[in-house]
Order: structure tokens, then C-alpha cells, then sequence
């Protein structure tokens, strides 16, 4: 009993006003505010040549509406969430044998994610755009092997741009799915073993049904981070690859039209939202079950 | 025959991974203009080209400014905030907590965007301050998850025992809680520190003509013209990232940190 009325002495007496001060005023005043500004932009007026005028008119997500925005939000949710499959689909296993590693080595392969995860999308794209290119890309060792006749450039393309998407998915996955499998319970596949089950029969009966919650939720979030590539559309693929992330990008920056900018972010943070607290309600059905 | 399908598939990724890597450090050693690979020649002049060009050694020295006060910034931000919802919770503080795991969880560009309606508002558009205040906001989810978690393993008896003692919260914060989360302290910051270094969207949303940093460079170079030096920033920065990452799991305990239970393996 004395613990408790230990901690809660020591919680009467700090005082936390103070404290939160500092990191209140931070998160309100540049993260609230701006959020506050750009909804109110994204019902503004544009003028031509860049400017924006105080209004209320819903001018800009009626935009949405056309044919042509229906047409890039299909696309950014098609090219999203097949990258995200493709990205599951190698970095479960993946992961799984991360985890079985002795210790050392996975540190070292989390360091290596890492740097990777860290890098900045306008490096990723260059470097396959570099590996795509006819100069210096992967064909010029198909041709020294003897197996092409002489370079290709592989980009600007669709697969291109999936290939650069399930890149930047990859190391997501593992730290997401990381956490998961390496708290999996070692004894379970270990017994469906010796009672006679195949490595394939224990991995995909024993092992996938346990963390498919987790399979679910990290699909999701990958979707989500997918969905916010802003550059290797535009780098690695045509016009017609555009996500909305680059259409954002574009209208606030090329086009100089930031009411629509705006909506159109207002737009992707609703779809974002929608999607996170699908996975609340997945993490709960875990929870529950 | 399954430790063989192990090996073959994670060597598999990480052949994926590096290739990109690969590639790029070898037209980074090319003696002309031209990216070939493999390379022609061998010279390290584009590395040096990074700090001796004057506009690259400029951008190399504005990112690096930026991600040192950034992360400074959001680290200052992020341990008052963690040490209270670890200390006595309160919905206030839960309620700024979730609202710093925000900025991470949506997609950059809609911070991007938040930021520069409020900047051109505010007065601070193409000031660096406001790219050192927006990447800290951006980042403040990275140390206020490394120093929570750090609050977390902290074991309860080691405070009741020094409060037996007699040691008030100030003595009690200074020589039991700090040198415990020290080591989340200083991951949070390094996270912070090269995310930001690699940020893009934000910094050009933000100051984009004005303060160029190294990724914007990139960017630039990507759009009007290729040129090697482009490739020996990306190996300086995967070689910053990996030491980093290296340090931090030197000093700490990197599985942990990632979210494994720590000692089973």
C-alpha cells in the first residue's frame, strides 16, 4: 500500500502547467494554427497570377468531383495499395527471419534499415533513376553479361514507379511487423514442428494466423505511407502516374493555386484518417480477441 | 533446407536495398560530367566538390544548421511533454501527446502544406527559421516516442526508494529519471537529427528558393541537369545515417528500441 501512496505523493507534488508550456504553446501555435489556416484557405477564392482572397466558396473541393481528380485518386489508390501487397508480401518473411537471427546480426540489419528508411525520396529517386537509366542502369549489366544486346532506359513507367514505391515500403514494413514477430511466441512453431507439420505447413497454418491483425494493420499503414510518396511519381513515371501527394506538390508549388492545394490536402487527410482509425478498430478486435 | 530459403531470401532484400546504393557510389567516382556506370575513371573530385563548390557547401551548411537546431528544438519540446503524461498523465497532456504523433502519421505533404499557408500568414516564408521550426514540429513525434518509451523502463522502486531518501522532484529528476532516459534522449535527437537532414518536402514548401538545403539541391539538379555530385551526397548521406544508426546501437539497445522484448535472443 505505501507504493501507492509513494507515487501518488510524488504525482501531487510536480506541477505540470509549467511544464507544458513550452511544448503547448510549440504544437498549438505551429501545428494547430497552420492545420486551422489551410482549412480555411481550402474554402478561399483564387485570383490569377498566385494569389488567394478571404471567401467562402466550396468552388475547390467541387474540383474534386471532376472526371479528372476521380481518375488520379483511383490511381494513387490502385498504384498504393499494390505496392503496399508487394511490400507485405516480402517483408513478412522477411522480418520473420530477421527476428530468428541471433541478436547481433539483427542489429546490424536494423541499422542498415534504417539508413535506408532515413534516406530522403529525392535521393531514392535519383539512385533509380540512376539504376533505370540506360547510361548507367541494370541493363548495362544484362548487355556485359551477354543476356540484352545493348542499354534500355526502364523509366518513366508504371512498374518503375512500383518498383520505387515497394523500395521506400520496405524497410516501413519491417520496423512495423518488427515488433510483432519478435515477440511471437517460439515454442508454438516449434511444437506444430515436431508434431509433424512441414517449415511451409507450420509457417502459413501456425505463424500467419497469429499476426495477421498485425499483417493487417502494417498493410495499412504502408498504404497510408505509399499514398504519401510525393516525388518518385513524378521522377520515376509519366503525367498519368501522378498520385494526388504530387498533385498537392504541383498546384501549391507550379500551379500557384493554393485554395486547391488545400482542398485537395484537406481531402487526403480525411481518407488518411478514415484509414488510421481502421486501424484502431483492427488493433482493438486484437486486443479482444 | 530452410535455413537456405532464410539465407537466399534475406539476402535477396538486401541485395534490393543496396543495389540502388551500389550503383550510385560507382557514378559517383567518375572522372567526367557524365553519370556512367561502371564508371569511367576513377577520381573523388565530386566529394570534394561538396564542400568546395560554393553553393553546395552552402546547402551542405544551411542542412546542417537546420537539422542541429531542429532537433534540438523538438527534442525540448518533446521531453517536458513525455515527462509528464509519464509523470501524472492529465488529458491535457495525453490530448498535445496525440497531437505530436500527428505531423508523422499523415502523409508530409499536408504539413508541408499546413506550414506554408501559415508562413506566408505569419510573416517567417523563406526565413530559415521557419524551416527550423517546421522540422521540428514535423519531427517531434520521433523523440517524444524514443523518450516515452525511455519513461516506460524506468523501474517504479527505483523512485519510491530514492524518495524514501528524501529526494525532491528536482534531485530526483537530475539524478535518478535523466541519466536513465539519457540514452532515449540521445536517440530521439539523432532520429530527429538526420530526418531532417534528408527532409525535402517541407524545407522547399517553406523556403524553397531562399534557403536551399542539400535535398532541395538534389531536387533541383534532378529537374535541370544531372551532375555527379549529386551521387557523392548520397553516399555522404547513407554513411551519416549508418553511423549514426551505429552509435545509437553501440550505446543503446537498438531491438529494444524497435520495439522487441529486450534479452530473449
Amino acid at each position: 500500500m505505501s507504493d501507492v501512496a509513494d507515487i501518488a505523493a510524488f504525482q501531487r507534488h510536480a506541477r505540470p502547467g509549467l511544464l507544458l508550456l513550452w511544448p503547448g504553446l510549440f504544437l498549438v501555435v505551429f501545428f494547430l494554427v497552420p492545420f486551422g489556416m489551410m482549412l480555411a484557405t481550402s474554402f478561399y477564392h483564387r485570383i490569377e497570377g498566385g494569389f488567394f482572397e478571404p471567401a467562402f466558396e466550396l468552388d475547390n473541393y467541387a474540383r474534386l468531383l471532376s472526371p479528372f481528380f476521380g481518375k488520379v485518386l483511383g490511381f494513387s489508390l490502385l498504384i498504393s495499395s499494390l505496392a503496399a501487397a508487394c511490400t507485405i508480401a516480402i517483408g513478412f518473411p522477411f522480418t520473420y527471419f530477421l527476428t530468428r537471427l541471433r541478436r547481433p546480426a539483427q542489429v546490424r540489419w536494423l541499422v542498415f534499415i534504417l539508413a535506408v528508411l532515413s534516406l530522403s525520396e529525392v535521393i531514392i529517386g535519383f539512385t533509380w533513376s540512376s539504376l533505370l537509366s540506360r547510361t548507367a542502369g541494370l541493363s548495362n549489366i544484362l548487355v556485359w553479361v551477354g543476356l540484352m544486346e545493348s542499354p534500355q532506359a526502364w523509366f518513366p513507367s508504371f512498374q518503375a514507379v512500383l518498383i520505387g514505391l515497394v523500395y521506400i515500403g520496405l524497410p516501413y514494413s519491417v520496423l512495423v511487423l518488427y515488433p510483432a514477430l519478435s515477440r511471437l511466441d517460439r515454442q508454438l512453431p516449434e511444437a506444430s514442428r515436431m508434431l509433424g507439420a512441414s517449415p511451409f505447413q507450420t509457417f502459413f497454418r501456425i505463424t500467419v494466423p497469429i499476426v495477421r491483425n498485425a499483417l493487417v494493420t502494417c498493410f495499412i499503414m504502408v498504404f497510408v505511407f505509399d499514398l504519401g510518396s510525393y516525388l518518385l511519381p513524378q521522377v520515376l513515371g509519366r503525367p498519368e502516374h501522378w498520385t494526388l501527394s504530387v498533385q498537392i506538390t504541383d498546384q501549391a508549388l507550379f500551379q500557384a493555386n493554393i485554395p486547391f492545394a488545400a482542398a485537395l490536402a484537406i481531402f487526403l487527410m480525411l481518407v488518411t484518417i478514415g484509414l488510421v482509425i481502421l486501424t484502431v478498430v483492427v488493433g482493438r478486435r486484437r486486443a479482444g480477441a | 533446407m530452410s535455413a537456405l530459403l532464410r539465407n537466399l531470401l534475406l539476402a535477396a532484400v538486401g541485395l534490393f536495398l543496396a543495389l540502388p546504393l551500389i550503383v550510385v557510389a560507382g557514378i559517383s567516382v567518375n572522372q567526367g560530367q557524365q553519370l556512367l556506370f561502371p564508371p569511367k575513371g576513377f577520381s573523388l573530385s565530386w566529394y570534394l566538390d561538396v564542400f568546395a563548390a560554393s553553393d553546395w557547401r552552402n546547402a551542405l551548411q544551411n542542412s546542417l544548421f537546420i537539422a542541429v537546431c531542429s532537433a534540438t528544438l523538438s527534442v525540448s519540446i518533446a521531453l517536458p511533454l513525455a515527462y509528464v503524461v509519464w509523470h501524472r498523465g492529465g488529458g491535457i497532456a495525453r490530448a498535445l501527446f496525440a497531437v505530436g504523433l500527428a505531423p508523422f502519421t499523415l502523409p508530409p505533404v499536408i504539413s508541408a502544406l499546413g506550414f506554408l499557408v501559415f508562413w506566408i500568414n505569419a510573416g517567417g516564408y523563406g526565413q530559415m527559421y521557419a524551416t527550423i521550426i517546421s522540422h521540428s514540429i514535423f519531427l517531434v513525434t520521433l523523440p517524444l516516442v524514443t523518450i516515452a518509451l525511455g519513461f516506460e523502463s524506468i523501474d517504479r522502486q527505483l523512485i519510491e526508494a530514492a524518495r524514501t531518501m528524501g529526494a525532491t522532484d528536482r534531485k530526483l529528476f537530475a539524478t535518478v529519471v535523466l541519466p536513465l532516459i539519457r540514452p532515449y534522449l540521445i536517440s530521439g535527437f539523432a532520429f530527429a537529427f538526420v530526418l531532417s537532414l534528408n527532409e525535402y518536402i517541407i524545407a522547399y514548401m517553406v523556403s524553397g528558393f531562399t534557403v536551399e538545403t542539400l535535398p532541395i539541391k538534389i531536387f533541383n539538379a534532378l529537374r535541370y541537369g544531372y551532375t555527379p555530385i549529386m551521387a557523392a551526397v548520397s553516399v555522404i548521406f547513407v554513411l551519416v545515417a549508418v553511423i549514426v544508426f551505429s552509435l545509437i546501437a553501440r550505446f543503446g539497445d537498438l531491438p529494444k528500441l524497435m520495439g522487441a522484448w529486450s534479452g530473449d535472443t
